[in-house]
């Protein structure tokens, strides 16, 4: 493949760079992923619109109802009913945004924590940077839910906020390497020692100088902390020990096993949480490799540069 | 023993250490946080599930003196740790007179075989299908085909269980579902029941390998990359060696390094997902004992196995910090040159 036979001679190499086409940002993989979330997203926004939100709590609805495709279906209840008598449709609605608020809201904190302890440890060196290096290396091992379960033995969760906020506590160590580490590359940079030869204060060199220059890293590890945090709480409301308030996925799926809807047979109980789940971590699996690609040109193979 | 030295070690141990100390001190830190006690809390719950609780004013209070929780909080912190240490957790709560630790440790070995097996199988698969996708030898035909093996990597582990058990024991009910062991076979050293072990084990293995496998080989594909464009690479391809000697030695001994590490740090994951796992499969491990003290309100068993799952990912980290310099002697050495 001879790329100056296709090329248009009055096409000079410097024009085809500046084509907003050919940017990075435009990975097939980013693109799809995010397409998703935007759809899961709206899904749980707009669906208050036309649905009753409600009938996602206990007794609102007849109970064990097949969704409407299925004999004994009713079209008053499009995915059918579970036990306790809430509406499939309407727990979805209610449980969608609940699992993506507390991923949203703990990746936040943990990014947060992690860009202020990866530039101190980067820019500070020395005792700061062993200290924070080897404490944010511990917290990475610990199992989260081993402590979130020994957690929610002794302090109910009254909320997803309190929830999101313990899952913050695993969310940092991720940002903190990273941050750490690109500050040490990014130090060495000509614009950056421009920048302290200039005598740009240290905070503006990180957030207006650095920052910048790491985003898809850290959009990278944003998305996938992201999922790690709704996985946490997955698991934990799975186990039926997560905010009992608030119908989340985690909690439908806890109260399907604890059914035994796998034996009834209720697939619609059981399945719909899990698949929205799926598409969820899916779409945000998407997003981050998809945004290591932007970041590290390298993974994007041999081909026609990972699109 | 090759490159371990003295200094190595010693720095790995005392993170092993620093690690489970963090793990334990938050478990029992943040709960004491909050407003209320402990006591109160179980017995209030105890109130919901049996709807009354005689004296639970007097029951509260006994269960704080008998618990020591009217102490101060650095002496409950100390005595907590020397329980830690002692792997003492006191009496199940449920089966009153069994200590914790007797009901836990009958469920170990099914825990550890789980992990154990799951975790090589899913690393050595995953880094073979990621270093083939990243090496610029690998036929066409292979590189379109790979790619497949990372469909299910997003899936939590204990969901792509359910989908496994509803496909395989309800649908096309080839494998049991459920438990470690068929009840009318009897726990010995025989065929049957071996094969009846292994039989069960598939689905629960399944769902953690599949699912896992597919993370070390997206990281096993970028740094195959990377070695691609290395000199010695090269220089490897151009002496005319064999291209299975070059993919092994040359390829996948230089890139394993940082997956290596990139697994460590992804245990705790696996044994977070795989707890699940035996949850879902109701297989006889302590992540099945776990699910039944939380709905028992056994406080003490739940304790003892949040802070054993610490401790065996911990030791499983320290494992392969150590396996680590033997495969790649410049690791002790490092230190001078990266500082």
């Amino acid at each position: 493949m001879t790329v100056e036979e296709t090329v248009d001679p009055k096409e000079s190499p410097a024009t085809r760079r500046v084509n907003v086409w050919d940017s990075p940002w435009l990975n097939t993989k980013f693109l799809v992923g995010g397409s998703i979330i935007v759809v899961v997203i709206l899904f749980g926004l707009l669906g208050p619109f036309f649905w009753n939100t409600e009938l996602a709590y206990t007794a609102s609805s007849p109970t064990n109802l097949p969704p409407m495709w299925m004999a004994k279906g009713s079209p008053e209840h499009p995915l059918g009913t579970e036990s306790n008598g809430r509406d499939m449709l309407a727990s979805l609605i209610v449980g969608i945004p609940a699992s993506l608020r507390v991923g949203v809201l703990a990746a936040t904190l943990g990014m947060g924590i992690g860009v202020l302890l990866g530039s101190l440890a980067g820019y500070l060196g020395g005792w700061w940077d062993h200290v924070i290096r080897t404490i944010s290396d511990s917290v990475l091992i610990i199992p989260s839910l081993a402590v979130l379960i020994a957690i929610a033995s002794y302090v109910q969760f009254p909320d997803t906020t309190m929830l999101a906020l313990v899952l913050a506590m695993f969310a940092w160590p991720g940002p903190t390497r990273l941050v750490r580490s690109q500050v040490l590359t990014l130090r060495e940079r000509g614009y950056i020692r421009m920048a302290l030869l200039s005598n740009v204060p240290p905070l503006e060199i990180m957030f207006v100088e650095m920052v910048p220059n790491m985003l898809p890293w850290l959009a990278a590890s944003f998305t996938g902390n992201i999922s790690g945090a709704i996985l946490g709480a997955t698991g934990l409301e799975a186990l039926g020990l997560g905010p009992t308030r608030v119908p989340s996925l985690g909690m439908i799926i806890n109260y399907a096993m604890t059914s035994s809807a796998l034996v009834r047979g209720m697939v619609w109980w059981w399945l719909p949480p899990i698949l929205a789940l799926i598409i969820i971590f899916t779409g945000f699996f998407l997003m981050t490799v998809g945004l290591d690609e932007i970041a590290n040109p390298r993974l994007r193979g041999y081909g026609n540069g990972g699109k | 023993m090759g490159g371990l030295t003295k200094e190595y070690v010693l720095q790995r141990v005392l993170m092993w250490f620093l690690t489970i100390w963090i793990g334990v001190t938050l478990t029992f830190a943040i709960p004491r946080m909050g407003k209320g006690d402990p006591v109160s809390v179980i017995v209030s719950r105890m109130m919901q599930r049996q709807g009354y609780v005689e004296n639970a004013n007097e029951i509260i209070e006994s269960y704080k003196r008998r618990f020591g929780l009217n102490d101060p909080i650095m002496v409950q912190y100390i005595r907590y740790l020397g329980n830690v240490v002692r792997f003492d957790y006191g009496y199940s709560l449920t089966r009153f007179p069994t200590p914790a630790g007797e009901i836990v440790r009958p469920a170990l070995p099914w825990t550890l075989g789980l992990l154990i097996v799951a975790s090589t199988l899913s690393f050595g698969v995953g880094v073979t299908v990621g270093a083939l996708m990243g090496w610029r030898k690998t036929p066409a035909w292979l590189q379109n085909i790979l790619p497949a093996s990372l469909t299910f990597t997003s899936i939590p582990y204990f969901m792509f269980g359910i989908l496994l058990i509803f496909v395989f024991a309800f649908w096309l009910k080839i494998l049991p579902a459920t438990g470690g062991y068929s009840r009318d076979v009897d726990p010995a050293f025989n065929w049957t029941f071996i094969s009846d072990v292994l039989q069960h084990a598939i689905l629960p293995l399944f769902s953690i390998v599949v699912t896992s496998m597919g993370g070390w080989a997206l990281g096993m594909r970028g740094l195959m990359i990377g070695v691609n464009n290395e000199d010695y690479f090269l220089l490897a391809q151009a002496k005319g060696l064999s291209p299975t000697r070059v993919f092994f030695r040359y390829g996948i001994r230089n890139a394993i390094l940082p997956a290596l590490t990139a697994f460590a740090l992804g245990l705790g994951g696996l044994i977070s997902g795989s707890t699940l796992v035996e949850w879902i499969f109701a297989y006889p491990g302590t992540g099945y004992v776990l699910y039944r003290s939380i709905t028992a309100l056994d406080y003490s068993v739940m304790q003892n196995i949040c802070n054993l799952m610490i401790i065996i990912t911990a030791t499983g980290v320290l494992a392969l910090d150590l396996l680590n310099p033997l495969i790649d002697p410049r690791i002790t050495f490092k230190k001078s040159a990266a500082s």
